[in-house]
């Protein structure tokens, strides 16, 4: 419905508009001292939030090994397409593998095409893809925009988790317990 | 020294004059330049920002402390700025009339730089105990003359707001000269209480503006140490905020306008061309904050109720002509910053007028409200006069 909004005439010292203005202008003053508030960006980077979504990256875990199998799941959840993996099987001249079934032979994420959505790690089942802190990523070519593996795992690292799947697993097969 | 003194003073008088004159225009232009560059960083302190700091040539970078502060001031990027502006390609847009085209610019400076001859920027105490102005040309003209060439600079507005024959200049080019016209009344108004009193009967009439400096440098407790400001602050005020409008800074840049007219007048203008406006505008500011600070904040006087010539005798400066007239400039001139910076402090206080809102100020308040002004110190100054 309708209604009038009641409008007060305005007073002396607003009409004069002077006093607002020499308000106004304390106001600013203050911000003149104040700290400022910009980062000088190249020299200081911003403190990343945890929970922030940078590039993604594969994990190892705190054995060094890699987790991911290459079940896939990211490169079907991913929105843009912007995940390709190339699934293959574990060397069998690795013994601290001997448990895990599939690695992946090539995993590429092109990073003209990542939108940063997160689903890919959200949906692996291994806890093996992250979206870390790099947020500053840029490239002459577009070749350059897509990382491989060996980049992926650059960037990622090792995850320091608990889980230590595979010596469960590989603990399981030694007591003839395989599921 | 002396030599040299009496070389000078043989020199013939144009050759001094021109001499005098493009130390004084050497000085105002990269002055005004400079003002740019404490605009960038005023702005950025109070929007919360570092502003630039970037620039340092890489010698003066092995300088320990003085260096990083320099740069950290952003005092090299003026210097940057006005390289870049007088190396990169200076276009000219196919739909100009190219003949207006660069001379607004030209009209522009002409001006800015001309009413500096004759605005006093200091005073010395010569062998005769005598206060005399550096300034110019002490003219009796003075101020009239100032407010006639000053007035000319909204032909520069207007010629390239029409010589760049497209929309937005062309309407900032409108609205500038509607607005210069309007306020340039209540500006001349405003002052003539000031020269009311400064002309008592009997005297030879002067416009100059050093004896209005010198109306206000009485000794303590007398009115004529008092400053006009004190004396006279409605008159003051309506200056200032003309003053506002005349140089076309917010909350009166109507002739420039970013957010609906690009760039208003000097939408079309590159490089220097466009570099030459803004210096123009830089020194309007300077004199029109140099004018006020002579006729409204005593000049070179330190303080109310001290003169310069007692100030400096307290210093023990009083048979040192070079070091009082050196002191004066540095009153003056930090008078004439502070009005620099109110003119920046204001712009990021007050949002822009609408054009309407500019004309209604302009006509039906400050005018009325400088004829009124006028009106009540002529009778007041009449009855004191008498009265003495």
């Amino acid at each position: 419905m309708a209604y009038v909004v009641e409008r007060k005439p305005l007073t002396l010292a607003e009409r004069l508009y002077l006093p607002q203005i020499f308000a106004g202008l304390r106001i600013t003053l203050k911000h003149l001292f104040a700290p400022n508030v910009t980062l000088q960006y190249p020299e200081e980077r911003p403190v990343i939030p945890p929970g922030y979504r940078g590039v993604p990256t594969l994990v190892r875990d705190p054995q060094g090994r890699e987790k991911c199998v290459s079940c896939q799941l990211c490169e079907f959840v991913c929105p843009p397409k912007a995940i390709r993996i190339t699934p293959g099987a574990v060397p069998a001249d690795q013994p601290d593998q001997l448990h895990i079934e599939k690695a992946p032979q090539a995993f590429e994420i092109d990073m003209l095409r990542c939108i940063y959505c997160g689903l890919c790690q959200e949906v692996c089942p291994e806890e093996a893809i992250f979206l870390q802190n790099q947020y500053s990523l840029s490239g002459y070519t577009r070749a350059e925009m897509v990382n491989d593996k060996a980049r992926l795992y650059e960037l990622g690292g090792t995850l320091p988790d608990q889980h230590y799947k595979w010596d469960k697993k590989k603990a399981a097969a030694e007591h003839g317990n395989i599921h | 020294m002396t030599a040299l003194y009496q070389y000078w003073l043989n020199l013939p008088l144009v050759l001094q004059m021109a001499i005098k004159g493009l130390a004084v225009i050497g000085f105002m232009f990269p002055f005004g330049g400079a003002c740019s560059l404490i605009e960038r960083k005023v702005s950025a302190w109070m929007q919360g920002r570092h502003g630039p700091n970037r620039a340092i040539p890489f010698w003066i970078a092995w300088v320990p402390i003085i260096g990083p502060l320099l740069q950290r001031l952003g005092v090299f990027h003026l210097m940057a700025d006005g390289g870049k502006m007088f190396f990169k390609e200076d276009p000219i847009p196919g739909h100009v009339n190219k003949f207006y085209f660069v001379l607004a610019p030209i009209v522009a400076m002409i001006p800015a730089l001309t009413t500096v001859s004759v605005v006093p920027f200091g005073a010395y105490v010569d062998a005769a105990g005598q206060l005399v102005p550096l300034i110019l040309a002490d003219v009796d003209v003075g101020l009239l003359a100032l407010f006639a060439v000053s007035s000319l600079g909204v032909y520069a507005l207007i010629l390239a707001g029409w010589a760049s024959n497209s929309k937005y200049p062309f309407l900032g080019g409108v609205r500038a000269s509607a607005q210069l016209i309007s306020y340039e009344l209540s500006m001349t108004l405003s002052i003539l209480p000031v020269f009311l009193w400064v002309n008592a009967p009997g005297g030879s009439g002067t416009l100059s503006l050093f004896a209005v400096v010198q109306a206000q440098s009485g000794p303590w407790h007398a009115w004529s140490g008092l400053w006009f400001i004190f004396t006279m602050p409605v008159a003051a005020l309506i200056f200032l905020i003309s003053l506002f409008a005349e140089t076309n800074r917010l909350p009166f840049d109507m002739a420039e306008g970013e957010a609906d007219l690009v760039g208003g007048f000097h939408t079309e203008y590159g490089s220097l061309k466009w570099g030459l406006f803004f210096v123009a505008e830089y020194s309007h500011m300077l004199i029109g904050s140099g004018v006020f600070v002579l006729l409204f904040l005593g000049g070179w006087n330190p303080l109310p109720w001290l003169p310069l010539a007692t100030f400096a005798g307290w210093l023990g400066l009083a048979g040192n002509p070079l070091v009082v007239g050196a002191l004066s400039i540095v009153i003056f001139l930090s008078k004439v910053l502070f009005f620099v910076f109110l003119f920046m402090w204001v712009r990021w206080t007050v949002p822009r007028f609408r054009y309407d809102q500019v004309m209604k100020l302009g006509w039906q308040k400050l005018l009325p409200l400088a004829i009124g002004n006028l009106i009540v110190y002529a009778l007041v100054i009449a009855w004191v006069q008498v009265k003495n």
